[in-house]
């Protein structure tokens, strides 16, 4: 990791959150380039296309005006088969064209979706009018993101109340944050510096003030940043403790009377659900199991789980969460 | 006696069966509609011009971004080319006395104004500030604003819709004049035809959607609020499945304008005729396909968005397939480049690059950064105003002659296409750039880098607004003074020409014949008298 | 449909009878048009119980197991007898039966009323077990019931009230049928008939959707 990080970072320069005017500033995350490459290729394409359009009305329009002599003969009176055979031309060449951009675009996208299984998780909250958000070792921060370079981040968001969206526009990447629901967003940071969070679903009176920032230090200067807060217990750790004083281990550990499935392990594991559905468990899994206890119930085990509604808020779930996945990376790992 | 003669009193306008009278109602109706959804877009434009919130407050500046919406897409766009001119011009098309329900004609623009004055009250009582998508959960449970009263609005608007649409396919099927088969039709009644079957099939689920939204709102039952058990997603995909297609509503006829005026202008046939048709139905087909494009990183699954993306590439298909025809038709042709013709061809020029946009978008990858931003404004206002505006101007000057029975100031309105298309240009253009440096829209303040763009777009915002207040003084003098017109002054073809100007209520003296050809136009002809230095049959001297 | 020289055998007789003959076919296509665009109107609502049943099917089979079977299944008979009523008033009208004309259409619009009556009742049955969305709905712990009835009662609320104007539509047409006049002569039944089999078939779609295919699982 760290000569991939020296290697980027003799690359480019530092991101500023500079007032002055540039045309574009350079991408900041491991697949910003691929992004502007394949959005050059597009505006060269198109661009290129609409050049030919305009330059061919202006030349037709000028060389066929009016008053203009020019022979105009030889026009069929109905459609020619030359004709049929320049439409059906000028049909299959831009579907063909169009499904290589598609192609292309999907490769790209289906690789931003790919996450590292070390990724490092942050937990997000999106409020009216504000971004709270949490490392694991459980520092947290308002409106800031503090990673660091050359490493894959994986953000677990939600929202306390109406749909936000999470916009780095140096990613070159944005997710909706929906209540009720976990959506994930996964980056590696490229560049040093300081770049733009924005919200980009409208939310209310204050959508334009719900800016923040996202600063990207060298791996040595993050640990040292993260152990420089407030000493908090992990997120983890704070989630075990939840687990226990909220009553979950009384039913989930071995040894208990009431029949419950075992979570150690959970996340990443496919379930066998009662209607005979089976589903791979994550993030939201846990989440509505917490809140809707009767959504999705195991089979063989009876729908008797009490609902944690209203007596949970999204960073204890959130805490909770990491506590469950905790024990699938203390054991194989793997997704 | 004209259908303008056939009345005078205030009653006989209200209450009128005739097409063409109902017609001049909604564009009387459209016409301020599109000035009060303006005067929005220009306190928009003014507050952008600095990076600081300072010319109004922020609930100010939400509420008007979704009055613009709101009016701009519900009381402007969506009627426009149907209402006005499907009503006054497609009935004579195809050689009817008038539309098949005409009672069901005036109730439709009663709906109309009923709909849109309600709508106006919201904005007068205090206005809603849910954006015109009206997203959930802000707008069932969060939102402070006036929004059961819009959704009223815009729910009796879409019936409007719905028995306009209903109307004008009746009418196709069974008015048609003997021997007008359907390949005899001009492209503009096909691209009314399509129109009015999205109308018909998309705006119900529109009316349902606010329903359920309004629902929400009332009882606080959990449809779209998860805080209530329900789901932001459903609201989504079953507001998305109209408005997509409505876009289709707003740009199709369009395109059937476009299709009527560039080969009168070329005198030429169109090219492609039967390629024109069948890129019409699959645009309206396959536009009820791709509504999930709206949906990329709202929290979809990637299955849907990879079927999603596919599609929108394939929609594009038809659309370019009438972009090449209209450039082929002008090969050979023998030019004008009176206002309509201008106008259609700023047409076909806007609505390619927003359209190439389009494709832009379609890319997964590149729309998850583009989503949300100044570029996907940019995108949309390139269609609709580029396009479906400068075609409804296109619309208004090619029928002037034919409505009012006046001709107007040539010069003057070639001046205001230039000045519309520059203007356009100037507004819009920068906003792409914008989009990709990452603004994103609905902003009402932004970080001082992006200042230099807004400002470019602010100015040329003002310089559009010129281009629209000019039609309205030459428009005015042609009815006051301006020269009669004749019952054909263009040359064209089309039956709507073989009647005086303006036509009779009952449109035709005697059942006109359908026409062998349909654009039967000779360019080599029109070289040919040209170049004799005779003007064509239907050349007037110029003002 | 081709132009208006149609396969109207006997309308070129007179211009008169091709205005009268033109005027059916519009009509009916009116009509076919129309229901296309309720069938998008209800389609709206069953593509959100098609959402709502694959993302919470527990939630769905739970709260619809607490619709009634019994009543929903009589009232699906009586609308299917009503539709064979109407049908039957039509095949009459076209012999000329003005009097079994009269009493089927009659028949049909009581049938009607007797459905109305009867989901009332189960209203009223839902009422009372707190079915009803909104606070204090008896479910509200299973996610996804809720919005079960709010699709429930959206859907045959709506149902009803085609039900209803399709009601008034045959009772007049019945008074008309009775005093000979001019207005209700078959080819207008035809009409109003294809409205009631619309209202008839929506709710057999309805009716497997809310009383049957959850109880299953």
């Amino acid at each position: 990791m760290s000569t991939f990080g020296a290697r980027i970072l003799a690359s480019a320069g530092q991101g500023t959150l500079d007032p002055s005017f540039s045309l574009l500033a350079p991408g900041a995350s491991a697949n910003a380039g691929r992004t502007d490459a394949l959005f050059i290729a597009l505006l060269v394409l198109c661009g290129g296309m609409a050049i030919v359009i305009a330059t061919l009305i202006v030349v037709f329009s000028f060389r066929y005006r009016r008053h203009a002599v020019v022979d105009r003969g030889n026009q069929a009176s109905g459609e020619s088969a030359g004709e049929i055979r320049l439409e059906i031309a000028w049909t299959v060449t831009p579907l063909l064209i169009f499904l290589g951009i598609f192609a292309w675009s999907t490769w790209d996208y289906i690789r931003t979706t790919r996450t590292p299984a070390d990724a490092l998780p942050v937990y997000v909250v999106a409020k009216q009018w504000m971004w709270k958000l949490q490392q694991r070792t459980g520092r947290r921060e308002i409106n800031e993101l503090h990673v660091p370079l050359g490493q894959p981040v994986r953000l677990v968001m939600t929202s306390q109340d109406v749909i936000h969206s999470f916009f780095v526009p140096a990613f070159r990447l944005k997710q909706d944050v929906v209540p009720g629901r976990y959506t994930t967003l996964s980056f590696t940071a490229t560049r040093l510096g300081e770049f733009h969070l924005f919200c980009a679903e409208y939310c209310g009176s204050e959508h334009s003030m719900m800016l923040g920032r996202v600063v990207v230090m060298m791996p040595a200067d993050f640990s040292r940043w993260l152990a420089a807060g407030p000493n908090e217990p992990g997120l983890a750790e704070r989630g075990f403790a939840l687990y226990r004083s909220r009553g979950c281990s009384g039913c989930h550990e071995p040894g208990s009377t009431v029949h419950a499935p075992s979570l150690a392990g959970l996340i990443g594991r496919t379930v066998h659900l009662q209607d005979g559905r089976s589903l791979v468990a994550d993030e939201n899994y846990v989440r509505d199991s917490v809140l809707l206890p009767l959504k999705d119930v195991v089979a063989g085990f009876d729908p008797v789980m009490p609902s944690f509604a209203g007596q949970l808020d999204e960073e204890e779930i959130a805490a909770i969460v990491a506590y469950i996945r905790s024990t699938s990376d203390a054991s194989e790992g793997r997704r | 006696m004209s259908y303008l003669d056939d009345g005078y009193t205030l009653r006989s306008w209200l209450t009128t069966h005739d097409h063409k009278r109902i017609a001049i109602l909604y564009a009387i109706a459209i016409t301020g509609f599109f000035f009060i959804g303006g005067a929005a877009a220009t306190l928009i434009r003014l507050e952008l011009a600095t990076p600081a919130g300072d010319l109004v407050s922020h609930d100010t500046y939400n509420k008007l971004f979704t009055a613009h919406g709101v009016i701009m897409v519900w009381l402007f766009l969506i009627p426009s080319i149907p209402s006005v001119m499907g009503n006054f011009v497609l009935p004579l098309m195809i050689g009817a006395r008038d539309l098949a329900f005409p009672r069901l004609n005036l109730l439709s623009w009663y709906l109309y104004m009923g709909g849109g004055i309600l709508t106006l009250a919201a904005l007068f009582l205090g206005g809603v500030d849910t954006g015109w998508t009206f997203y959930t959960p802000y707008s069932t449970m969060f939102s402070n604003s006036y929004v059961l009263l819009t959704l009223t609005g815009v729910f009796i608007v879409g019936f409007s819709s719905i028995l306009t649409g209903l109307n004008f396919i009746v009418t196709v099927h069974t008015l048609r004049v003997p021997g007008m088969g359907w390949f005899q039709l001009p492209l503009f009644v096909w691209a009314i035809y399509a129109t009015s079957a999205i109308l018909v099939l998309a705006t119900p689920v529109l009316a349902i959607t606010l329903l359920l939204v309004a629902a929400e709102r009332l009882f606080q039952i959990g449809v779209f609020d998860p805080a209530y058990g329900g789901d932001p997603l459903l609201f989504q995909h079953m507001f998305w499945f109209y408005s997509h297609p409505a876009v289709y509503i707003m740009v199709l006829p369009a395109m059937g304008l476009v299709s009527e005026i560039v080969p009168c202008f070329a005198r030429k046939r169109i090219f492609g005729y039967r390629f024109m048709a069948y890129a019409i139905l699959g645009i309206a087909s396959i536009g009820f396909l791709v509504w999930g494009h709206h949906m990329f990183v709202s929290g979809q699954s990637m299955t849907a968005s990879l079927v999603f993306s596919l599609l929108s590439f394939v929609v594009a298909v038809p659309s370019a397939i009438k972009v090449f025809n209209w450039t082929a038709t002008l090969y050979k042709g023998s030019i004008r480049f009176d206002a309509p013709m201008l106008y259609a061809l700023g047409f076909v020029g806007l609505f390619t690059i927003g359209g190439l946009t389009g494709l832009i978008l379609a890319a997964l990858a590149v729309d998850v950064h583009l989503t949300d931003t100044y570029f996907v404004v940019s995108h949309f206002h390139y269609i609709m105003v580029g396009g479906s505006v400068m075609a409804y101007f296109g619309g208004l000057h090619f029928w002037w002659p034919k409505v009012t029975g006046r001709l107007y100031s040539g010069v003057w309105a070639r001046i205001a296409a230039v000045i519309m298309f520059i203007g356009f240009n100037l507004t819009f253009f920068p906003q792409y750039v914008l989009g990709y440096q990452g603004m994103p829209r609905r902003y009402h303040a932004y970080p001082p880098e992006f200042q230099v763009l807004n400002i470019l777009s602010s100015a040329g915002a003002s310089v559009l607004a010129i281009g629209y207040l000019l039609p309205l003084v030459y428009f005015a003098v042609s009815l006051w003074r301006g020269e009669r017109a004749g019952a054909n002054p263009w040359g064209a073809t089309g039956l709507e020409w073989q009647t005086a100007s303006p036509p009779p209520t009952h449109n035709f003296d005697t059942e006109p014949a359908a026409p062998k050809t349909v654009y039967g136009y000779d360019a080599e002809a029109d070289a040919r008298l040209a170049a004799r230095g005779a003007p064509a049959s239907t050349e007037r001297a110029e003002a | 449909m081709t132009a208006r020289t149609a396969p109207l055998a006997d309308a070129a007789r007179t211009p008169r009878h091709a205005e009268t003959a033109l005027r059916m076919e519009t009509a009916e296509l009116g009509m076919w048009v129309f229901i296309a665009t309720e069938i998008l109107f209800f389609g709206g609502l069953f593509f959100a119980y098609l959402y709502g049943r694959t993302h919470w099917p527990e939630g769905f089979a739970a709260a619809g197991r607490r619709t009634d079977v019994v009543l929903g299944t009589l009232n699906t008979a009586v609308l299917l007898t009503s539709s064979f009523a109407v049908a039957l008033a039509v095949a009459a009208a076209e012999h000329d039966r003005r009097r079994w004309v009269a009493r089927l259409l009659w028949l049909t619009a009581a049938l009607g009323v007797v459905f109305l009556v009867i989901k009332g009742t189960e209203y009223r049955h839902e009422w009372s077990e707190h079915l009803f969305p909104g606070p204090g709905f008896a479910l509200a712990a299973t996610a996804g019931a809720e919005l079960f009835f709010v699709l429930y009662f959206l859907t045959t609320g709506l149902h009803a009230l085609h039900l209803t104007i399709g009601i008034v539509l045959m009772g007049a047409f019945a008074a008309g049928t009775e005093h000979a006049s001019g207005w209700a002569h078959p080819p207008r039944l035809q009409v109003a008939a294809l409205y009631w089999h619309f209202v008839d078939v929506v709710w057999i779609f309805l009716y497997p959707l809310l009383y049957l295919i959850v109880r299953h699982s």
